[in-house]
């Protein structure tokens, strides 16, 4: 028999912990915790990869390989976000290898929705010039209209798709 | 030490994603169900969770310039898109209900073993890229920006910041309690040991029709 896993932190707990560790890196570092801009620096590195000729031409992805696209301190934190996240994960016993789905689909449809939901949210956070943690946290802690109005499209959005995703989580 | 420091090397960006991780993490962020579970009003933690975090660090920044310790607009500001911010972010909860997953939470995800959150992440990279190969097109419209750059809620609504983050506030503690009776209502929110009991599934539930669940006694 595998030990229960331990409790998640109360809200309160954990957001007055967010909101700390997001004041310590503006702070120490000037701005808030991002994560998308990993992302696209690791597409703009696997398309340098792949197909060289036009990620260098690409008005995008272009000045990202002018050097090596992924020395950047939002790679760092990203290389952070998973050893914290692991640790917590291994250190609480709620580590758990595999494919979490709601309970009335299958783990292959989970993970076409996942690649699609990816996409849209790639897509999406180059339109915001951030995501979630950019604008929406980060964003909004600086009193940011656009942290505002980020958290407006997406609360209003994620509602709106409930109505139709009920059958993928519930 | 003069802050903000504007450390942006390898040490600063491991510590503060070491601990942005391991605090997402506990808050149950990993979890594709528990995220979702807002948007099915069944678990309010995104709304709790990140609207505390945006008053206690803006409290802070506040504070630290009021105290004197940090020069005002000395922290990245960013700028609200006419088109970008609310369509992006728009598309990004669009994705993340189809998904379950934003940016952040998926390195979270993946850390915590979550297969789907792999894909996802191989997902967010196609993205970004189909963004690259239509930039052109679109450069002039993503790219519109309201002036001034990195405009505020105070500037805009000319109040102190302060007032700002009391409204904030406010808002938040009455969203909290409608969230907590309204979780309550719907069964949650989310534990981790039902978390993780969907992790591969709980395949045999469609073999049970008579599963536990279905009778119960009155309370």
């Amino acid at each position: 028999m595998k030990a229960p896993p331990r409790p998640f932190w109360p809200p309160l707990a954990a957001g007055t912990a967010l909101g700390l560790v997001l004041l310590l890196t503006f702070l120490i570092s000037g701005h808030g915790l991002g994560a998308s801009g990993f992302f696209t620096r690791l597409a703009a590195w696997t398309s340098g990869l792949l197909m060289p000729d036009w990620a260098t031409a690409n008005s995008y992805f272009g000045p990202f390989l002018a050097g090596n696209p992924l020395a950047s301190w939002i790679s760092w934190e990203i290389v952070g976000v998973i050893l914290g996240g692991l640790a917590g994960a291994l250190a609480s016993g709620r580590f758990r290898a595999g494919i979490e789905h709601g309970p009335r689909i299958g783990g292959g449809a989970r993970l076409a929705w996942a690649l699609l939901g990816g996409v849209l949210v790639g897509f999406g956070a180059r339109l915001a010039q951030g995501c979630t943690s950019g604008i929406g946290l980060s964003g909004s802690a600086t009193l940011a209209v656009a942290g505002f109005v980020f958290l407006a499209g997406f609360f209003g959005a994620g509602f709106l798709g409930s109505m139709f995703a009920r059958r993928l989580w519930q | 030490m003069i802050l903000p420091m504007y450390d942006n090397g390898l040490l600063s960006g491991l510590l503060a994603g070491f601990l942005f991780g391991y605090v997402l993490e506990g808050a149950g962020f990993g979890s594709p169900r528990k995220l979702t579970g807002q948007f099915f009003l069944r678990d309010w933690s995104v709304f709790k969770i990140m609207f505390t975090a945006v008053i206690v660090a803006a409290f802070g920044l506040w504070l630290f310039e009021v105290l004197g310790w940090l020069p005002p607009r000395a922290v990245f500001v960013p700028s609200l898109l006419v088109y970008g911010t609310f369509l992006g972010g728009a598309l990004i909860g669009f994705g993340f209900i189809l998904g379950g997953y934003c940016p952040g939470t998926s390195a979270v995800g993946f850390a915590s073993g979550r297969l789907d959150a792999l894909v996802f992440m191989i997902g967010m990279v196609i993205g970004s890229s189909l963004f690259a190969a239509v930039f052109d097109d679109i450069r002039g419209l993503a790219l519109a920006a309201v002036e001034p750059r990195g405009l505020t809620l105070p500037q805009l609504l000319d109040v102190p910041a302060i007032l700002v983050i009391a409204g904030l506030a406010g808002i938040a503690f009455a969203g909290w309690k409608l969230g907590t009776l309204v979780e309550r209502r719907l069964g949650g929110p989310y534990g981790a040991e039902e978390v993780l009991e969907s992790v591969d599934g709980p395949r045999g539930e469609d073999l049970q029709p008579l599963g536990r669940g279905s009778v119960q006694p009155a309370e």
